[in-house]
């Protein structure tokens, strides 16, 4: 992974010594609380529902196992000894004590970490694929262009008070892993003709109030053009985006009222100012960064048959090892290894969550089975991205021993969840305990295997942190007259061909949501061809029978159906 | 006088800041005498009669102007300003830029408006050289803020080599 030179361990450090001093200030009665604000964000530091929260970045969801220390050490000293990773791949602490925020940030800043950006209107963290430099179908490793991006975004001088946030998340693989298309600009990395490595840009997407997928607006940008590109898309937003309407203020609005043509033309007229400039990326520095995530020194494996083979036995013998090796492993483009994800969705924990405890079990498993490091993903899961084949088995035994082998990736229980309104205060409604409370519903493990690939994602409100929209069964919660109600959408999907769900109709009681899934599960499977996804079933019968189950005995009215959640009622 | 920071100190200031036509505002009004820091607006509207005066002249654009509307002008001026109406609205940031790199404005350039402590170094990277904090701030206090960070990961107007055209020759100095 990177490592930081002298130069980006003074500015962490640096960083780390304004935030202390902007604390002190207001402390002492120089700074006022809404001058603060602003800059506590960009510092990652909320005040929520219950106290402060503190939102530590992960670039591109890529730690080292010191640094998991790290995190269950100040989770420990400084919270209630346990984390919650976020769909960004950053990790959030629920119970920090303001005044202790600047300790925290120094002490990440010896670990190489930070809290820079990941709130507040500017560029957040950037996101990648958490299969990143291992993925059979990869084009290139995401990882360093990431990194460039990490840097040009940090501190940028003309770009930390945007009319809005802004999200930025890269792919490199053939399977988009990275939600491009719902982000502010989803960067592609392709090849050009000559084999040379490019980005196709994409620009305006995102979910929220108003969700969007992104529109192409560049096919192929020549990656040594990467960031003084970047910088001209970022100067037509500053300038031109709305600022007199926080719900109009994302780039895609922008991007909608001028059309994607007219936005290209005035970030071209930008660009031709920069355009073979200092900014130009060098191949030196490409190189540079790309060292750091050289391939570890993989072993080479001479009998990969007869390890698949050993498993296979295992397999056969112990139905649990079974269902993991089928859910949680994955392919990895280096034979003889595997990718496992470490499950953060067992019934009974809020998604994403982690205690320290597991937080040092996983540290050693990455230190032992995965060379050091691991991976955070936007589905609030980690990531061993390295594995033998022939450790599987132990990673395995560690990992159920640590509450962390829940057999469900991919699967309905693996829910995206935000931390809703046990947490957060712009929610309108709880969400842990839907999830919970589905997750309870299909807790028959056999059923749910045979289930298949299903996702079902959760936000406590229109701000769409659990990314409800991108799902086969999104669940929003609405607020009807002070009471929480539970809106359902279905076929969303992520991926290549990123589609936003539609809304079924009127919402649904807590109380409601388990059975209603149920009945929409039920008609997917009485439908659905043997292996056919969800989606595929949804988009083949149509979504009246799933709305008439979904509604049958409930004496409500079923309104004709609508088009998508955009513009959708509360109600 | 009013102070403000110049050359990395506080210094006195003897420019007058005209603030935007009032449509009620007596028009025929005369500008005191001295330096004289226009309003957008003033000057496309006064321009002849302005240069006539003879004094020293600027001009202060709002974060909604746009800088393109003096790029011709730039002659005339010996300072210009760009206004922050809040802190958090970053445009003046980009005017900035566009004022130093697209139209090559040497002169000095002024953040007025609400100017804090904390934007002081951002501020300054994108160009601006002096700048007049609100008023109810203490700018001796503040020039800390000119040097919060001792580098930048990005070119712009005050280094406009990004960080990775200047790094250490040999690669991964690790710390
Ligand atoms: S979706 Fe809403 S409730 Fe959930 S974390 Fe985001 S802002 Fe909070």
């Amino acid at each position: 992974m990177y490592r930081y030179d002298t130069k980006d361990q003074r500015l962490i450090d640096e960083r780390a010594a304004q935030f202390a001093d902007q604390m002190a200030r207001h402390a002492a009665g120089e700074l006022s609380a809404d001058e603060l604000r602003p800059l506590r964000l960009q510092n990652g530091l909320y005040i929520q529902r219950h106290g402060p929260m503190l939102r530590i970045a992960i670039p591109y969801g890529l730690l080292s196992a010191a640094q998991l220390r790290k995190l269950a050490d100040i989770t420990r000293r400084y919270d209630r000894g346990y984390g919650h990773f976020t769909t960004r791949q950053n990790l959030q602490l629920n119970w920090p004590k303001f005044e202790e925020t600047p300790a925290i940030i120094g002490e990440l800043a010896g670990v190489q970490m930070h809290a820079i950006q990941t709130s507040g209107n500017c560029v957040r963290n950037v996101t990648s694929d958490h299969f990143a430099g291992i993925a059979p179908d990869e084009i290139a490793d995401p990882r360093p262009y990431c990194e460039i991006i990490r840097q040009w975004s940090t501190i940028h001088p003309e770009f930390a008070f945007l009319p809005r946030k802004f999200k930025i998340a890269v792919n490199a693989a053939g399977t988009d892993r990275a939600l491009i298309r719902a982000h502010d600009i989803g960067l592609e990395v392709v090849r050009g003709e000559d084999g040379e490595f490019g980005l196709r840009v994409f620009v305006g997407g995102g979910l929220g109030r108003t969700p969007i997928i992104g529109k192409l607006l560049v096919d192929f940008l020549p990656r040594r053009h990467l960031l003084s590109y970047l910088d001209a898309v970022l100067r037509v937003y500053n300038r031109h985006g709305r600022r007199d309407n926080m719900y109009k203020a994302r780039i895609k609005i922008l991007v909608q009222a001028l059309g994607v043509d007219e936005f290209r033309r005035q970030v071209e007229d930008e660009w031709a100012l920069y355009r073979d400039g200092p900014l130009t990326l060098t191949d030196e520095e490409f190189a540079r960064v790309a060292a750091d995530f050289a391939p570890p020194a993989y072993a080479m494996v001479s009998d990969v048959a007869g390890e698949r083979a050993a498993l296979d036995r295992l397999a056969a013998s112990e139905p649990g090892f079974a269902r993991w090796l089928s859910r949680n492993v994955h392919a990895h483009k280096v034979a003889g290894y595997a990718a496992v994800t470490l499950s953060l969705k067992k019934t009974g924990v809020a998604p994403g969550d982690i205690t320290a405890e597991q937080m040092d079990a996983v540290a050693d498993l990455a230190e032992r089975f995965s060379f050091g490091e691991l991976r955070s993903s936007h589905e609030q899961n980690l990531v061993l991205a390295d594995v033998r084949l022939s450790d599987l088995p132990e990673v395995w035994r560690i990992s159920a021993a640590a509450g962390l082998a829940t057999p469900n990736i991919g699967l309905l229980t693996d829910i995206i969840c935000c931390p809703g309104g046990d947490l957060c205060s712009l929610a309108n409604a709880r969400s842990v305990p839907v999830a919970e409370a589905v997750q309870q519903r299909f807790a028959d493990a056999d059923a749910l295997d045979k289930l298949g690939k299903l996702s079902l994602n959760i936000s406590g409100c229109m701000n769409s942190c659990g990314h409800h929209h991108l799902a086969d069964i999104g669940i929003l919660g609405v607020d009807k007259n002070g009471e929480e109600w539970y809106q359902i959408t279905l076929g969303g999907r992520q991926g290549n061909a990123a589609t936003i769900g539609s809304v079924i109709g009127p919402s649904f009681r807590a109380d409601e949501v388990p059975e209603v899934v149920e009945a929409l599960v039920a008609v997917h499977q009485e439908n659905a061809a043997p292996g056919e996804l969800f989606a595929d079933s949804l988009a083949r019968i149509g979504s009246t029978p799933f709305r008439e189950r979904a509604y049958a005995g409930r004496g409500r009215h079923i309104p004709e159906k609508r088009k998508a959640a955009d513009g959708a009622d509360h109600s | 006088m009013a102070r403000i920071i110049r050359n990395s100190r506080v210094e006195d200031d003897a420019w007058t800041l005209l603030p935007k036509i009032d449509a009620a505002a007596d028009a025929a009004q005369t500008p005191p005498a001295g330096p004289l820091l226009l309003p957008l607006d003033v000057w496309l509207a006064q321009r002849e009669q302005l240069l006539a005066r003879g004094e020293a002249l600027g001009v202060w654009l709002d974060a909604a102007d746009d800088p393109a509307a003096i790029a011709a002008d730039l002659e005339h001026f010996t300072l210009l300003a760009v206004n922050f109406p809040k802190f958090t609205d970053g445009r003046g940031y980009s005017i900035a830029r566009t004022l130093r790199e697209r139209y090559g404005y040497r002169g000095e350039l002024r953040a007025i408006g609400d100017v804090l402590h904390d934007q002081l170094y951002l501020l300054r990277r994108c160009g601006f050289d002096a700048f007049a904090l609100r008023a109810d701030k203490d700018a001796e206090r503040a020039l800390a803020g000119l040097t919060a960070f001792s580098d930048s990961y990005q070119g712009a107007v005050e280094q406009p080599l990004p960080l990775f055209r200047r790094r250490p020759a040999q690669p991964g100095e690790a710390v």
